[in-house]
């Protein structure tokens, strides 16, 4: 089950000294406020506090109570406040009228913000606004990377994706740079960057205009390749339902900062659990990136071979048996105890997809990412709208059909526009509204003759009546070419050919044979020729924005050099999905690279939609 | 809705579609389910020797692990629910709002206060710092001072050539921070104020990027009146449209939301989305009224659905198809009247359906199905598959003969085949295979079937029957 891994894969990098870093910098602010204070934290900032400091750290340094921002009044009696959040309107709006209240009640008291991981400008307005600039000093906290895992570090911000791809607000992309900047000092020098799409090129710059203006002291390279990789270039990916364990527990259970509550029916107990999975939990190291249906056969081949271990203590002597409980029988505790949880998540994942007929959705998807059948998938997903199941996994099949088949004919698209607002209420006339503006979820234009007049138009900017022909032409410039893509970059496998998940012989293997990710395979081709040369037509096709450059600086030693060239990290602007981090270790596997996953956040198609409705206040 | 287990290795096992199969192997289930019982068995003797609990990783094993920041968080509001209300503190309009336009000088001046980066020692202080104040910045050095977050007045870019000129510049630099507090200088507030709108939207319409920063700026600051009226100027109806009819949703009581929502059809939408909002008008319009009814009837406690089915949840707000779900399960047949909008047939059928279905009424669901030919043969037809159909009334409980009736309805017989051994609908299956000629087959079946049963014996009889021609 384990592969077996190149022998020569060089080792990575030590991430520790992030949480580290992350750690003092905070002690060092909360110090910034001596005496009492108490601290408020923004709800979604919790978990990732939690994996790199704990309360006994904070009461050190003179934090008496811990609150979460619930926007409600506060109850806090201390005479200092101090707030930690992130740098949104409505969370500073909240604290601006706390802070007034107070005023009001005649009430005084020291209050510092920290924004993390940095503060906005459209923040201290909100402050100046409401006449409280001031009155509360606030700093930055460059908590900038949360390692996950040895080979995952995440910006925790899911909030990247909608702000950069939707909204157009590159507010961000100063954070991409400095995390890719902070990753550089500690860990580079960086040798090569590759990269595509527009926010990419931007965080590129970023950084780039980082280096220069600080100096990078002499040190072996541990990373020597960087990949940028903006999530609007492959949708498709994030949009499939995942098979590999990893994935599917995120999809099913949601993993949350790296961690997991398994409910009463995955623990046999009457209380559920929050378990941390990572590369520390042996069992699930093993099956994480394994096909679904590999994993019964593991679990049940790791569950007799421990009861044969446990079986070895019959008829042992005493000093035997001294020695087994002082050597083994911990490890095979903690191992039974782990197995028997992974196990219940199993049957449970197991049960919870067969109650929604998951053989025939992945049977849609499939047909879908094959344009195979595409009037009966869209009978499918029709029923799937009339019959109320999941407003989300509706939504997503419906992106799906549109990124596949280069968005729906107008017939089609009205039509199941009007059934889904039927079935899941008329405001998300507002969702559908994003989804065309980010290429989502579009109407087919009628043919090419209108690309040829894009260029003229272009001219005509000032004219009212071309503004809204452009933004026609902006849709249409978002086609997706999913289908010649799959044809030239051989996503798909043909038809016929017997996959054995078991053996997986390329990326497909994370959704079952079907499909090979695209952001996945745009990486390995990339890396395969060292840049973009031989994929005209493919970058042509992703709307541009593909750069190679190669850093001046040289020297090192030759040996350590080869190493870190090939540890490579993968930065995805927007997010990354489980089943793409499996597939690249897969890919790492097969040439002897380490990937190391930098992403704004963990997504999955549940969040990916989420991030587009826009039915609550 | 409980489901037998076998039902479910069942399926997983009868399944069609075995390309791209999520596991095919009933061994490897039962296989998972002794390991369980395995593993189970052992934890037995594993807790009478476990003396040390906390062996395994602190942080994260017990439920909320003690001296994690998110459990102390938990307690700290568990001991303050005890203690007194607060006075509700009116947010916004109450609140004196102070402060003045949109000064840049204080705010960016505060970023210059002695820099906090200690993150990395290896992060050497940028160059530029070096360098001291000057009140004539160039667009170019404005814009890298903004960006380092330091000092810097933006009231020397006074004529719009020069803001412009700032604001392109903010653009190169792909900062969004920096674009979006240049766009809220450049276009101050009394600009739109004194109309002046049509000169920025001629200047914004060739600059999309900075024009999407400064309407997400408005949009998180809601800013919904100078949105509207950017929108206006910009000549994007659509999107102002769209921006009006989202105000709905934040207003809690139904009757003005209502009115509100008619004030929305005027809006201009394009025609499709038109027709929406006037179904949504239409919609709560009528829920009022069901609503009003029905609680009335509910509270007198006459109506015989209301006692078998109390009202979990109002049907305010909900979507058509929940309406009419919610309609059928009272009056099966009247209701498209009562409906604002087209529903296609088969969204009919399907809604009646599972409202009938849940009611156990098997008669209505028949009459669901039921046509009359012209010679007056009454004949079951659907504009939804069967084996759809079948579906549901599986997931309703429906009785054995109910699902015969309707798997045998299923056209495709490798369908009908597989949905007939998938819900035990013996004698289908017994049939098909005798009318197949298939011999191997009906031993196979055989075999499934509990010894000495009616089928057991059905199949034997036709084993015996030497008049058969097996086809094998």
């Amino acid at each position: 089950m384990a592969h077996s891994a190149r022998r020569d894969a060089p080792e990575l990098p030590d991430f520790s000294l992030l949480k580290r870093l992350a750690r003092d910098q905070l002690i060092y602010l909360l110090e910034q406020l001596p005496g009492k204070k108490d601290l408020f934290i923004e709800a979604d900032l919790m978990s990732p506090l939690d994996r790199i400091a704990n309360v006994t750290m904070l009461k050190q340094h003179d934090v008496d109570k811990l609150y979460k921002v619930e926007n409600t009044p506060i109850f806090s009696t201390c005479d200092q406040i101090c707030f930690l959040i992130r740098p949104r309107i409505q969370t500073v709006k909240w604290i601006a009228d706390t802070v007034n209240a107070d005023k009001a009640a005649g009430k005084f008291r020291k209050y510092k913000i920290i924004f993390t991981p940095q503060k906005f400008y459209a923040c201290e307005t909100v402050l100046e606004e409401q006449g409280i600039y001031g009155d509360v000093s606030t700093d930055e906290w460059a908590f900038y990377l949360l390692p996950l895992d040895d080979d995952i570090i995440s910006l925790e911000l899911p909030e990247f994706f909608r702000d950069n791809f939707l909204e157009g607000d590159q507010r961000w992309v100063t954070t991409g740079g400095s995390a890719l900047h902070l990753l550089h000092s500690l860990f580079g020098p960086f040798s090569k960057v590759y990269g595509i799409g527009r926010c990419a090129k931007m965080v590129y710059e970023s950084w780039r205009e980082q280096v220069e203006e600080s100096e990078q002291k002499a040190q072996k390279s541990e990373i020597g390749n960087v990949f940028l990789i903006d999530r609007d270039v492959d949708f498709v990916t994030p949009l499939c339902s995942q098979v590999v364990y990893e994935g599917l527990v995120d999809d099913i259970f949601r993993i949350k900062c790296g961690c997991v509550e398994f409910g009463p029916d995955v623990t046999t107990a009457d209380k559920s659990m929050k378990v941390m999975l990572n590369s520390q939990d042996k069992v699930f190291s093993e099956i994480r990136n394994e096909h679904f249906s590999n994993v019964f056969g593991f679990l049940s081949q790791k569950a007799r071979n421990l009861q044969t271990a446990y079986d070895k203590r019959r008829g042992m002597d005493i000093k035997q048996m001294r020695t087994f409980v002082s050597e083994e029988l911990k490890g095979l505790k903690q191992e039974h105890r782990l197995l028997s949880l992974h196990i219940g998540a199993s049957e449970s994942m197991m049960k919870k997809k067969t109650k929604q007929d998951f053989q025939e959705l992945l049977k849609t998807e499939h047909s879908l990412l094959e344009g195979f059948d595409i009037r009966e998938c869209i009978t499918y997903i029709e029923e799937h709208i009339n019959r109320q199941v999941s407003m989300i996994d509706s939504l997503r099949l419906l992106c799906l059909l549109s990124l596949t088949e280069n968005g729906l004919l107008p017939k089609d698209y009205r039509s199941l526009k009007t059934q889904y607002l039927q079935s899941y209420g008329i405001e998300h006339l507002l969702t559908f509204a994003n989804l065309r503006q980010l290429g989502l979820l579009v109407e087919q234009q009628p043919g090419d003759a209108l690309t040829a007049m894009e260029s003229k138009v272009g001219k005509l900017v000032n004219d009212k009546t071309a503004e809204k022909l452009t933004g026609a032409f902006s849709s249409l410039a978002k086609k997706s070419n999913f289908r010649a893509l799959s044809k030239k970059l051989a996503l798909v496998p043909k038809t016929g050919e017997e996959y054995d998940l078991r053996v997986p012989r390329d990326m497909a293997y994370v959704f079952s044979g079907a499909y090979i990710p695209l952001s996945c395979k745009l990486i390995e081709q990339v890396l395969e020729r060292d840049g973009w040369t031989g994929l005209e037509e493919v970058t042509r096709m992703l709307n541009g924005n593909e750069f190679v450059v190669t850093a001046s600086h040289s020297g090192a030693d030759a040996r350590f050099k080869t190493d870190s060239q090939r540890i490579i990290l993968v930065m995805f602007l927007g997010g990354c999905s489980y089943s793409e981090i499996s597939a690249l270790r897969f890919l790492g596997r097969e040439k002897g690279y380490k990937f190391i996953v930098l992403t704004t956040a963990i997504i999955n198609s549940a969040r990916l939609m989420e991030a587009m409705l826009d039915n609550h206040v | 809705m409980m489901r037998s287990k076998p039902d479910e290795d069942d399926y997983w096992n009868s399944s069609k579609c075995r390309a791209f199969t999520f596991d095919d192997d009933y061994d490897e289930l039962s296989s998972l389910k002794e390991s369980k019982r395995a593993v189970n068995s052992i934890r037995q003797f594993v807790v009478d020797e476990d003396e040390d609990e906390d062996d395994m990783v602190k942080v994260s094993w017990s439920g909320e692990p003690i001296g994690s920041i998110t459990w102390s968080i938990k307690e700290t509001a568990s001991s303050t629910k005890q203690e007194q209300s607060f006075p509700k503190i009116d947010s916004g309009p109450s609140l004196p709002r102070q402060g003045s336009g949109y000064s840049l000088s204080s705010l960016f001046k505060a970023f210059s206060e002695p820099s906090t980066r200690n993150f990395a020692p290896e992060l050497r202080k940028p160059k530029s710092e070096y360098k001291d104040y000057v009140s004539d910045w160039s667009p170019e050095e404005t814009v890298k001072r903004m960006q380092r977050g330091k000092f810097c007045s933006l009231e020397t870019f006074r004529s719009l050539k020069d803001k412009m000129q700032l604001l392109d510049q903010a653009v190169c630099a792909n900062d969004g921070n920096v674009i979006t507090a240049v766009c809220t200088h450049v276009f101050l507030q009394k600009y739109f104020l004194q109309c002046k709108l049509e000169v920025l939207s001629r200047e914004l319409m060739s600059r999309d990027v900075a024009l999407r920063h400064y309407i997400h700026y408005l949009k998180e600051m809601g800013e919904q009146k100078l949105l509207v009226e950017l929108f206006k100027s910009l000549g994007r109806t659509e999107d102002m449209a769209l921006l009006q009819y989202r105000e709905h949703l934040s207003i809690k009581d139904e009757v003005r939301r209502k009115e509100y929502l008619k004030s929305c059809i005027s809006l201009p939408f394009p025609p499709d989305d038109a027709g929406h909002v006037q179904d949504h008008y239409t919609l709560l319009e009528r829920q009022i009224i069901i609503e009003a009814n029905d609680k009335h009837l509910e509270n007198k406690g006459q109506v015989e659905v209301f006692k078998k089915h109390p009202r979990k949840a109002s049907i305010l707000n909900m979507p058509i198809i929940t309406t009419l779900y919610y309609s059928c399960l009272q009056f099966p047949f009247k209701l498209s009247l009562t409906l604002p909008s087209t529903i296609s047939e088969k969204q009919y059928l399907l809604t009646a359906l599972s409202a009938r279905a849940k009611l156990k009424e098997w008669l209505d669901v028949g009459s669901l199905f039921t046509t009359k030919n012209w010679l007056g043969y009454t004949k079951k037809r659907s504009p939804i598959g069967f084996h759809r159909v079948v579906d549901i009334l599986h997931k309703n409980n429906a009785p054995a003969q109910v699902l015969q009736e309707y798997v045998c309805l299923v056209e495709d017989p490798n369908l009908k085949i597989s949905l007939a051994q998938k819900y035990k609908c013996h004698d289908i299956v017994i049939d098909m295979y005798k009318d197949q000629k298939d011999r191997q087959q009906l031993i196979v079946y055989q075999g499934k079937v509990e010894r000495g049963s009616p089928e057991d014996k059905k199949i034997q009889d036709i084993l015996n029957n030497t008049q058969i021609r097996w086809k094998n």
